[in-house]
């Protein structure tokens, strides 16, 4: 280590401080009575040396961003091994998801498989059952796409009605990213898939296995068998080395550690397609093979873990929409709970089952807003209200809630969790 | 007709390997090995693998999955979801049992063990005597409660008709009231930092959590 200074000591944010604070920014374009000594005053950074280039081999964020961390809800699983956690989405921007706090959600934990251990199966009705390294994925042709994978269950807890106060714990059993890998039907093609063969079984090499059903149809389209995420091997909680990614489908079908695929004549019903991520509705009977994650957005700035601290003024009112149906369209939002709408501003041209990125610029007058956004995808399809989703499937789906949140933004700027008539 | 594998990559699974990772089961008894159990039987192998977890009757314990019970409650504000009360399909027991149970030690348990948890999780569930024998010749004689309680996603006919099109811009409803509040319940971990976290996260038995809409993510 060469480092020669010491930063200024991590402040503890004033989290829900109430906003008046301190100094800079709620006066922009005043003249300042005082020299600010940040200026005045030869500072530490600009004498000293700073660390050398042998100091970090691979970064982690600076220790100010301490809290732009995955989190965890304990009350929510009986233990953490098969479990979820949460990503940061209300300190992030842009769309890509730093891998280090993307969300994890295990049901036997994050297995470490090297890839001199790593085998892929390919089994059933096809000509060939077929075993692959690790070291033969990587000569087939690749391809790289970026595509988000939302759990099923996010927003699940908001169901019976607003529960978690921040946009992480509501929405943040998501992540995107850039994947490269073959696409799985690069390695059906080379088994040779029988003529009977109707769906595809996935599964792990972790204890749950996480075996899914899916119909060949999909298989053939879009699925990725991937190894890289965000230029990098995947990480070991995200099924290093190699996970299948699903474009538009819910996060438990991008099965990690992916082990084997079994080409079928049938579905198999397994655990995860019968117990668990099937939607109960209100008569009783209940919804099964809900793959697609419906058009949905969330502002994650502000929001109750994102509160407003500068006062006043210029305000960037900002969010993720996605769709599983393919590219957003368009994003409204409202601050007066959906009385009135405005179009808000799409960051970049977005992409396809992707995460995009949008904006809405006001100048916040200091009174207390409702804040709401909107997706609408390419189909034509519009972000429904809780109320709405409520009406078709009542109170005890658990998956796939997509409503549209509700921010109460307090006069001093801090944010709720509300849910509105 | 065999065509030539375009890349020529990978090699020929051999019997013995497919054997010993293709172990999935389907409804129509698909995979399923030779072998049977008893209730009596499964009985004890519960006890010495199971109970610690899932309780003595299959009931469950703390917060761990109840596997028995709930029948009759699927319309209620408050389902129990078990394998006698929303299971569709005997084979899913089975499956999940043999490749994935014990949690922790998973793939433990021989094929008669588990035909004999998989009976003695019927009985827990009053759906057979306590003398029953399950086999591999008997099982898909056997016929869960919610067999027919499961529709084919239907969203495409339901919802995205009505959900779609230009949506309301202004003037789309006349006043707004805050109807809940998520600080009410008062449930989230702290935010701050953490050892603030670690500190005031409720603990799992917190009255609140019970208002929770089932778990995002239940334990296996």
């Amino acid at each position: 280590m060469t480092s020669s200074f010491k930063g200024p000591k991590a402040s503890r944010r004033q989290f829900l401080a109430g906003a008046a604070v301190i100094g800079a920014g709620a006066a922009t374009g005043v003249r300042a009575a005082t020299p600010d000594p940040l200026i005045t005053e030869i500072q530490p950074w600009a004498q000293g040396l700073g660390d050398g280039v042998d100091a970090t081999p691979y970064g982690m964020p600076i220790r100010f961003e301490q809290d732009v961390v995955r989190r965890n809800v304990p009350w929510l699983t009986a233990d953490p091994i098969s479990s979820i956690n949460f990503t940061p989405i209300h300190a992030l921007d842009g769309t890509i998801t730093p891998q280090g706090c993307a969300f994890e959600r295990h049901h036997s934990g994050a297995i470490e498989l090297a890839k001199e251990d790593y085998r892929l199966m390919i089994n059933g009705l096809v000509d060939r059952p077929l075993v692959f390294t690790y070291e033969d994925l990587e000569r087939f042709p690749r391809e790289q796409h970026v595509y988000f994978c939302e759990c099923a269950a996010n927003t699940g807890m908001e169901w019976a009605g607003a529960q978690l106060n921040g946009a992480q714990f509501t929405h943040g059993m998501i992540h995107n990213m850039e994947y490269t890998g073959v696409p799985l039907r690069t390695l059906l093609n080379e088994a040779g898939i029988q003529t009977e063969g109707k769906w595809v079984y996935v599964e792990g090499a972790d204890a749950s296995s996480n075996g899914r059903s899916i119909p060949l149809e999909k298989a053939l389209e879009d699925v990725l068998v991937a190894f890289k995420a965000n230029g990098e091997a995947l990480r070991k909680e995200h099924g290093y080395p190699v996970r299948l990614v699903v474009p538009g489908w819910e996060g438990n079908m991008w099965v990690k550690w992916l082990r084997r695929i079994e080409v079928t004549t049938q579905a198999v019903e397994s655990r995860e397609e019968t117990s668990k991520y099937t939607d109960t509705l209100a008569d009783g009977t209940s919804r099964k093979w809900t793959w697609v994650m419906d058009a949905k957005s969330v502002v994650t700035s502000p929001s109750p873990q994102s509160p407003i601290k500068h006062g006043p003024g210029p305000l960037v009112i900002t969010g993720l929409a996605w769709s599983g149906h393919g590219k957003i369209k368009r994003v409204d939002v409202s601050i007066d709970g959906g009385k009135t709408w405005q179009q808000a501003r799409l960051a970049s041209e977005p992409g396809d089952k992707a995460l995009a990125r949008f904006y809405l610029d006001i100048n916040w007058d200091g009174s207390e807003m409702l804040l709401q956004s909107r997706a609408m995808d390419e189909t034509g399809y519009v972000q429904p209200t809780k109320k709405q989703l409520r009406e078709v499937r009542g109170l005890n789906s658990v998956y796939h809630n997509n409503c549209i949140q509700t921010w109460h933004v307090k006069t001093n700027g801090e944010a709720e969790n509300v849910e509105v008539s | 007709a065999k065509a030539d594998a375009p890349f020529g990559l990978g090699r020929e699974a051999l019997p013995e390997e497919i054997a010993a990772w293709n172990l999935d089961v389907s409804p129509d008894g698909t995979g399923l090995p030779v072998g049977s159990g008893d209730v009596m039987t499964g009985e004890e192998v519960f006890a010495d693998n199971c109970a610690v977890c899932h309780g003595d009757f299959a009931e469950g314990r703390d917060n761990w999955p109840k596997l028995a019970g709930g029948d009759g409650t699927l319309a209620d504000d408050d389902p129990l979801k078990t394998v006698g009360s929303y299971w569709p399909h005997l084979s899913t027991t089975w499956d999940y049992v043999n490749r994935s149970m014990p949690f922790g030690n998973a793939q433990s348990l021989t094929a008669d063990e588990v035909y004999a948890i998989v009976a003695y999780i019927l009985y827990s569930n009053y759906l057979v005597e306590d003398d029953f024998v399950l086999s591999n010749e008997n099982f898909t004689e056997i016929v869960l409660p919610n067999a027919e309680g499961f529709i084919i996603d239907d969203r495409a006919e339901t919802e995205y008709a009505i959900w779609s099109g230009e949506p309301c811009m202004e003037n789309c409803k006349e006043s707004v009231e805050i109807t809940r509040r998520a600080t009410n319940l008062d449930v989230t971990p702290g935010v701050d930092t953490a050892e603030e976290q670690a500190a005031t996260a409720p603990a799992a038995e917190a009255p609140a959590a019970e208002e929770a809409a089932a778990p995002a993510a239940e334990p296996a």
